[in-house]
């Protein structure tokens, strides 16, 4: 279980995090929703210790967060990777075995087997030898899933993996996500899409620097919540579920 | 041809200038793939000319020149990431402050403590005549330390230069491998002082490793083709200098620059001559021509 309590952060005098306090239970896939600039990356970065916090408490099972890294994978954004960078697919993914491996060794046959595995469950082992300069953006975003997957962790946060994927990616990535949450992983997931696909999630969260609203996707997307978060006024009735692919794009116009 | 190769090496300096050339050759590539894949390809410029201050200090002291070299060097690298990381500033700008500051600060030391003995031109321009059997050991274990810690940090190092939020996040000492690569480019710029000169020495850390980037798609294969580009390029370059006597470390560099130029045009996946279309207008042309 992930405990966050009182956590504020403030870049410089401005506040990103106000404050905020949610847990989350193991088994249960959690999407974290929130206009640009609402803190939503920012948060993660907190959980995992690289920014500093003003206040606040973050714990894993009880401990810090920070003394059990090994626990927690992170999926970073697209944007924020050298594409072109000189390395395969396989040796991407491996980057999730280096902590476990530990200093001076090897990978061993057991990482190896993790690797294999995880570039199956994603589709992506044909693709192995690849340099990932030449792979589509869903199949990049597949290697990061396979890399967190291959690190064993318990933890598993999650930013924006829906950016600019195609349709069979999303569909992989949300089949993984079932399968980590039988494996009683824990995942939190940053979304900007608030169509149907929330459907797929058993948890949201809103947020707007500070905690808009938690719970099922009745209890958050009301309208007021809506409007608290996004600053706009917003019908989402009489029907919003079927609502084509409505977005957080089609909030801001 | 056999006697070609052979007579320069009958001079001992020879033989001590391509021992250092070949060394280098393999130190700047493998340090180099790292500067070049952290996007700090300008930071081996700041550093080389950030040296002087330690230049001069050192000589006043009448301590190791390499150790005042090596202090300021990695001092100058400091100063960037402080303003980067403190400020909005971006580190092209940081870079040229710090550069120019460094600089400055090496003329006034050089008026004010009157070690203007030193020989300038030898430092910014490098002079192979010049290299003693100490400069070869000096530079054969630097290089040879640095390739034992890229292989002991290897998979760290990767992991830093490629995704350095996740490897952070992942719970690596991300500063003190940022640190360890600082002094490894410093150490690289120190040793090559001698040969080529601070001014120059930024081809041997960017040249080799970038020719290699274009014709790989893994770290360690960069590394090792960047290397022997780095190797043959220094000694290619030594015996231009010998037979055409041409300054050493102005040969090198333009030995390295006709690599890339090769890679960069005939690179069978990024050349910009092996792109599909140009290739068949190209034929089409000889086609023309040859008719």
């Amino acid at each position: 279980m992930l405990e966050v309590c009182n956590l504020s952060v403030s870049y410089r005098h401005t506040t990103a995090i106000n404050r905020l306090s949610f847990t989350l239970q193991s088994g249960q896939v959690t999407g974290l929703l929130g206009p640009n600039g609402a803190g939503k990356s920012t948060l993660f970065k907190a959980l995992l210790g690289l920014v500093p916090l003003d206040e606040g408490i973050v714990k894993w099972a009880g401990k810090p967060v920070t003394e059990q890294l090994n626990k927690v994978a992170y999926v970073p954004q697209r944007s924020q990777i050298d594409w072109d960078y000189p390395v395969t697919v396989k040796r991407a993914v491996m980057m999730g075995r280096v902590a476990a491996t530990g200093w001076f060794r090897q990978h061993n046959r057991r990482s190896q087997e993790l690797v294999r595995h995880a570039l199956k469950q994603v589709g992506m082992w044909q693709y192995r030898q690849r340099q990932i300069r030449e792979l589509s953006g869903g199949q990049q975003q597949r290697v990061f899933l396979a890399r967190a997957i291959a690190q064993e962790a318990d933890l598993l946060l999650f930013d924006e993996p829906f950016n600019n994927v195609d349709r069979q990616t999303e569909e992989i990535i949300f089949e993984l996500f079932a399968e980590l949450k039988a494996q009683q992983k824990t995942l939190l997931v940053i979304s900007h899409d608030l169509s149907e696909t929330l459907e797929n999630y058993d948890r949201l969260l809103l947020l707007n620097k500070k905690l808009i609203a938690s719970g099922s996707k009745a209890e958050v997307l009301t309208n007021e919540n809506i409007n608290q978060a996004y600053d706009r006024y917003c019908n989402l009735t009489p029907q919003p579920l079927t609502i084509n692919r409505f977005t957080h794009a089609d909030l801001v116009n | 041809m056999l006697t070609w190769l052979t007579e320069p090496l009958e001079f001992e300096f020879m033989r001590q200038a391509i021992a250092i050339g070949l060394s280098l050759g393999i130190l700047g590539a493998v340090v180099g793939s790292y500067l070049i894949l952290q996007q700090m390809g300008m930071m081996g410029g700041v550093i080389a000319h950030a040296v002087l201050p330690g230049i001069s200090l050192a000589f006043f002291l009448e301590i190791d020149l390499a150790i005042g070299a090596f202090a300021a060097g990695v001092l100058s690298a400091l100063v960037v990431m402080g303003i980067q990381k403190r400020s909005r500033i971006k580190v092209d700008a940081a870079m040229a402050l710090t550069l120019t500051s460094f600089l400055a600060l090496g003329v006034i030391l050089v008026a004010l403590l009157e070690t203007d003995n030193i020989n300038l031109n030898e430092i910014l321009f490098g002079d192979i005549l010049g290299v003693t059997s100490g400069d070869v050991w000096r530079t054969v274990i630097i290089t040879a330390s640095v390739l034992l810690l890229t292989k002991l940090f290897y998979k760290e190092l990767e992991f830093y230069t490629f995704d350095p939020l996740g490897a952070k996040a992942c719970g690596l000492p991300v500063n003190l491998l940022y640190f360890g690569l600082i002094c490894a480019i410093t150490l690289t710029i120190v040793a090559s002082m001698q040969t080529v000169g601070v001014l120059l020495v930024m081809s041997l850390l960017v040249g080799p490793a970038i020719t290699a980037y274009l014709l790989v798609k893994e770290l360690s294969q960069m590394m090792i083709l960047g290397s022997i580009i780095g190797a043959v390029s220094s000694v290619t370059g030594m015996y231009c200098s010998y037979y055409f006597d041409l300054p050493s470390g102005a040969a090198i560099v333009l030995v390295i620059f006709s690599f890339f130029l090769l890679a960069f045009l005939f690179s069978p996946s990024q050349g910009i001559l092996t792109e599909p279309e140009i290739k068949t207008k190209v034929r089409s042309w000889l086609k023309l021509i040859f008719k």
